[in-house]
């Protein structure tokens, strides 16, 4: 606690008011980055900071006077000059200017300011402020000396490298060990379905930040998981709410919620295995042949029996489209199967046949048309070969009689005129 | 009875004279007589198009909103829906074929010189014509390969020197393939294209009725033997015009006209959009032209090149026979056969590449 206080005070107050002039050169880039060993690489990153982008330069937050090519000067406590800030520091140092909306909007109207409030209520936050300073703090995330905006596909925290990076400790036995913490989350992480689709190119699906939250992360309590997974899974979490094994699910032990069934970090692609058979995870609660495990088995059934219907139609009329039937009208149809496919799965999470029916009735219903329709443009495929071979005779028989015809008029040279010699 | 009923139109009509014609018109017979049968070819496929044309048209509906429906409805609901729209897409292709091959049966026997230089300029004008047709009747089903063809196609006319862009914007009806050039393409494919094209082909058909059938330069026309037209040669045409309907239900009942997906404006082109075959040498040919020639934009200098070429075929009467009405026939063959072997190697590359 003290260093943090300590921290703080080594802050000077006077670092974000006003940006500095700008003067033509950064005075502290053209002398670092001519020098030699680690104090120059900073000065080489800074041409891919984001900082440096917004004309800002290292006596923004290192203190010191920027425009001064005098190292007594530049560097000198009488201009602010603060040296390599403190760990404990540095959040208090970017909230300076991160936490100050009236500064922040100079340069990116739109962002939050709220980070530093955030990351005190975070788990590092919380464990910083007691001087523990092995947690993570702006620049272990965001880096040092080359911050990218989080859109930068090299930015550490951009979507796709966010895992690795909170990976960095906390896939680290060593570093976890005294926080009695696990480590295999980035490893379950990768084998789930968000980082599939996540590596696919879809941003949109989460990474750690998504449930953890960023700046204020922490892991979410049993009652907020189905909240948490809900902020997507939105109508997965009010059928769930629901349902009989809501209350159950949120008093056990070691989480609660979505992750009873479908685990927390290692989300694997659900499907009806879930439901039936020897690695069901209904069977965990719901012994062979108790009511429960019936309806589970009676669940996997009907999206199994849908799922099948579906490709059958499917293969049907991609059938009929190979050999050029006009089957789209149907093929367009076999999507609001497939619609219906997915509200099935959706709905099971009331855990309600009755619910679930209705879906899966009207899916089989549609398969059932789109079957006989893919099976009707096969029927009139092989009708209209018959068609053809019928013509193709009859054209034969008719050219035969010209031909014959032909040769009865020509029998005696009839039909030919000789040139006149 | 019947004596009676024939006298009588006999007597206003005048169907004498063309029985007399009938009797009298002959077709010579020799090695090269099997070519004379591709123009009666071309003629049947061109009548078939008219009646699928026609009951097409029963039910295709020529509006952005409902032209790619009114298709599918014909070919799913309809009955012989699907073989009427399949005969008419396959006839066309087989019939711009077919003309293809009488234009050069035409001039290997050289048969384009005097008195005939009429009867092939008719024909080279109706080779365009069927062009235009299978231009204007490919965006007819406005889906997403007919739609984005018809753009790169307008874009091409649209390059031609001085009057591209206003021909580019007449045929689309504005600045871009839309409501617009579907219902002028739909006229054009209908009633205008048709018109002329009825026209000169009755004109054509009088030319050859009136000049006789052409007999090549290196057999004497005195000394080789005459076939009646009536009935030994009309009936052998018989033959093959049925033989030619048997291919194309073949083709219809084998291979269906597919229909795709309707035009999405707002979609990206698929990919490797391509013209008809019968477009893909020139639009071959213009992919391999630079962007730049000389002072020259590529594209430029390959349209005005084609419309040379086009310009200097359509004058082989003049070019083709030397003062005293022969053909030359090392000339005319050699560039025939550049011609032909231009045509089959930049199609088959089109396609492929």
């Amino acid at each position: 606690m003290r260093y943090a206080v300590l921290a703080v005070l080594l802050v000077p107050p006077f670092l974000p008011a006003q940006p500095l002039p700008q003067p033509a050169k950064d005075m502290c880039v053209e002398c670092h980055a001519v020098m030699d060993g680690p104090i120059q690489t900073p000065a080489l990153l800074f041409k891919d900071d984001i900082h440096q982008a917004n004309k800002l330069s290292c006596a923004d937050c290192h203190g010191g006077d920027r425009a001064s090519d005098d190292p007594s000067v530049a560097m000198s406590r009488a201009k602010g000059f603060i040296g390599k800030p403190k760990r404990a520091a540095i959040p208090q140092l970017c909230g300076n200017c991160h936490g100050k909306p009236d500064f922040m909007r100079r340069y990116q109207p739109q962002q939050r300011v709220d980070q530093l409030e955030l990351y005190k209520t975070s788990v590092h936050g919380k464990r910083l402020a007691t001087g523990d300073e092995n947690v993570a703090t702006c620049i272990d995330c965001h880096s040092v000396h080359d911050i990218r905006a989080v859109k930068n596909v090299l930015s550490p925290v951009h979507p796709l490298r966010l895992p690795d990076t909170c990976g960095r400790c906390h896939a680290d036995a060593q570093k976890m060990a005294k926080y009695g913490i696990p480590t295999n989350q980035l490893e379950h992480y990768r084998s789930s379905v968000h980082w599939a689709a996540l590596k696919k190119g879809d941003l949109s699906a989460p990474n750690c930040a998504s449930c953890h939250g960023n700046h204020g992360a922490k892991p979410p309590d049993v009652g907020s998981v189905s909240a948490v997974c809900g902020s997507c899974h939105v109508l997965f979490a009010q059928l769930y709410e629901k349902s009989v094994h809501q209350p159950i699910f949120s008093a056990a032990s070691g989480g609660g919620g979505c992750i009873v069934c479908h685990s927390n970090h290692a989300i694997l692609q659900p499907s009806t295995a879930m439901l039936a058979g020897q690695d069901a995870v209904c069977s965990k609660c719901h012994d062979p042949g108790t009511p429960g495990a019936r309806t589970a088995a009676q669940m996997a059934q009907w999206i199994d029996g849908l799922g099948a219907a579906l490709k059958h139609s499917e293969a049907v009329l991609g059938e009929a489209d190979k050999y050029g039937m006009e089957v789209s009208e149907a093929q367009v149809r076999l999507g609001d199967g497939r619609e219906n496919l997915v509200k099935a799965r959706l709905t099971m999470h009331a855990f309600q046949p009755a619910e679930m029916q209705k879906p899966i009735e009207a899916g089989m219903a549609i398969a059932d048309e789109t079957l006989r329709a893919g099976q009707a443009a096969l029927h009139d495929k092989d009708v209209r070969r018959i068609g053809l071979a019928v013509s193709v005779f009859f054209i034969a028989i008719t050219v035969v009689a010209i031909f014959l015809v032909i040769r009865r008029l020509e029998a005696n040279g009839s039909g030919y005129l000789n040139p006149t010699k | 009875m019947t004596a009676k009923v024939l006298q009588w139109f006999d007597d206003r009509l005048g169907l004498s004279a063309i029985r007399e014609l009938a009797d009298h018109k002959t077709v010579p017979v020799h090695s090269a007589t099997r070519w004379y049968y591709f123009g009666g070819i071309t003629l049947f496929l061109f009548g078939i198009q008219v009646i699928t044309g026609i009951l097409l048209m029963f039910y295709y509906r020529p509006t952005v909103a409902e032209g790619f429906d009114s298709v599918r409805f014909l070919m799913t609901r309809v009955e012989f829906g699907w073989l009427i729209r399949s005969i008419h897409s396959w006839s066309a292709n087989l019939l711009i074929f077919v003309a293809f091959v009488h234009m050069f049966s035409v001039v290997f026997t050289h048969a384009y010189r005097p008195p005939r230089e009429l009867t092939w300029a008719t024909g080279i004008v109706l080779l365009g014509l069927m062009l235009g047709f299978g231009f204007s009747g490919y965006l007819l089903p406005w889906n997403q390969i007919s739609y984005f063809a018809t753009k790169v196609g307008t874009d091409v006319a649209g390059s031609a020197p001085v009057i591209g862009e206003s021909i580019a914007r007449i045929l689309r009806g504005g600045e871009d393939v839309g409501a617009a050039t579907l219902t002028r393409f739909f006229a054009l494919h209908v009633i205008l294209l048709p018109l002329i094209t009825s026209s000169l082909i009755a004109l054509h058909v009088i030319l050859v009725q009136k000049n006789g059938m052409s007999t090549p330069p290196w057999i004497s026309a005195a000394r080789v033997r005459q076939m009646k037209f009536f009935p030994n040669f009309f009936l052998r045409e018989v033959m093959v015009w049925y033989a030619a309907l048997a291919i194309l239900g073949a083709l219809a009942a084998i291979s269906p006209w597919e229909l795709g997906e309707k035009a999405d404006p707002f979609a990206s082109a698929p990919k490797g959009i391509r013209p008809e075959w019968y477009f893909l040498a020139q639009f071959y040919t213009l992919k391999l032209i630079p962007s730049h020639v000389w002072f020259m934009e590529g594209e430029l200098l390959g349209i005005a090149g084609f419309g040379a070429l086009a310009l200097g075929w359509a004058l082989i009467p003049l070019w083709g026979v030397n003062l005293a009405g022969e053909a030359r026939m090392r000339l005319v063959n050699g560039v025939g056969i550049f011609l032909v072997v231009y045509l089959a190697v930049f199609t088959v590359l089109g396609y492929v590449k």
